[in-house]
């Protein structure tokens, strides 16, 4: 699967199919400072990304 | 996993509320979240204007856009910062959504731009007054907002400050032991003095990750890009230590900020209240006449140093 990231912007290919929650610690990222968004929906910790799909890992933290 | 409250997908968990929930049923939940901040530190009533701090970031907007749907007066004001590139980007998207979504509804957008007061940028000026460009950037917008709400006869203004902020700012302030920034904390702050807007953050039960996903599932397209001039900011350190405390025990966040503003209001009775103290250590600036601690407002003399480096 394609997996789209920010700050910095970059794009890395994970092996599916996958849980979201074991992307989350493959990347071992915080699931609470992050969306993981398929097309325009939002996706929860327990569906599984397919290995063809492309999602985005969207960071919520803002300001300074 | 199925939303709680019908049987749609939830797109959204809520660990710290033990609860899941699909696009609709997140909508109406955290939307009532916002009503229920209102009302609970009586920030304004249907009738009161209201004006909301715009940045073209998701807290800002979506605040703006909930305070419309639940048929508030509401106008924006965006200060355009002059931050090469991010700034002409995060005011297209203020632009968009006013156009799209604000106007329609009979709400007005003001665009302030710090080049055309000042004659620089905000980054140029930093520089100029040799000022962190992240503290310059905080009193040029706490001075143009309170002044275009306060001379335009606004009842309140409101900022998208979240959970997330405040419980970062409580950690900040709690470790340095900054008791008199502990009081400025609440999320509905008087106008406590001639010269001052009331201030509200009705956000303040919610969530970055909760606002994010309001956003995305009502389709409001902001700005997803950090300001790069946060880039290293203490704030995003201390919402990270929060957030990893937050994975291990659901409802940190909340209790950190709420427990203390409980503290606060226990305390309200005995403590001198912040328009007491206000009335009696603030003046008119001799320069703008907004109040301030000093005879000329950190605004003022700001400026006043940008011109004699200019020279």
């Amino acid at each position: 699967m394609k997996v789209h990231l920010s700050h910095p912007t970059r794009d890395v290919v994970i092996q599916g199919p996958k849980r979201v929650a074991d992307i989350f610690k493959e990347l071992n990222l915080i699931p609470e400072a992050f969306l993981i968004i398929r097309g325009q929906d939002l996706m929860t910790e327990d569906e599984t990304v397919a290995d063809g799909d492309s999602i985005e890992i969207r960071p919520v933290i803002s300001g300074g | 996993m199925r939303c709680r409250k019908c049987p749609k997908r939830a797109v959204l968990g809520l660990p710290r509320h033990n609860t899941a929930f699909c696009g609709d049923c997140l909508t109406e939940f955290l939307r009532t979240q916002v009503q229920r901040a209102i009302k609970a530190q009586q920030m304004f009533s249907p009738e009161d204007r209201i004006l909301v701090a715009v940045s073209g970031g998701k807290d800002s907007l979506t605040l703006w856009e909930i305070l419309l749907k639940l048929g508030y007066r509401v106008d924006a004001l965006y200060v355009d910062l002059g931050i090469p590139g991010y700034s002409s980007r995060s005011k297209e998207k203020v632009e968009q959504f006013a156009k799209l979504v604000a106007e329609p509804c009979g709400s007005q957008l003001t665009i302030h731009t710090v080049e055309e007061d000042a004659g620089a940028g905000i980054k140029e000026l930093a520089n100029l007054i040799k000022r962190p460009t992240c503290s310059a950037c905080g009193t040029i917008k706490r001075y143009q907002f309170n002044r275009v709400a306060w001379q335009n006869h606004y009842d309140v203004m409101a900022t998208g400050h979240n959970l997330d902020d405040e419980a970062a700012r409580l950690l900040g302030n709690v470790l340095q032991w900054q008791e008199e920034y502990l009081q400025k904390q609440s999320p509905s702050l008087p106008a406590s003095v001639e010269g001052f807007a009331k201030k509200v953050k009705p956000l303040y039960r919610m969530t970055e990750r909760e606002i994010a996903a309001y956003a995305v599932v009502n389709r409001i397209d902001y700005l997803v890009e950090e300001c790069p001039m946060a880039k290293g900011a203490k704030m995003l350190v201390y919402k990270d230590a929060l957030n990893r405390l937050e994975a291990e025990s659901p409802g940190t966040k909340q209790r950190f900020y709420w427990g203390f503003l409980d503290r606060q209001e226990k305390s309200s009775s005995v403590a001198p209240s912040m328009s007491e103290i206000d009335q009696t250590t603030l003046q008119p600036c001799i320069v703008c006449r907004q109040p301030t601690t000093a005879v000329t407002c950190s605004f003022c003399r700001m400026m006043a140093r940008a011109k004699t480096a200019v020279k």
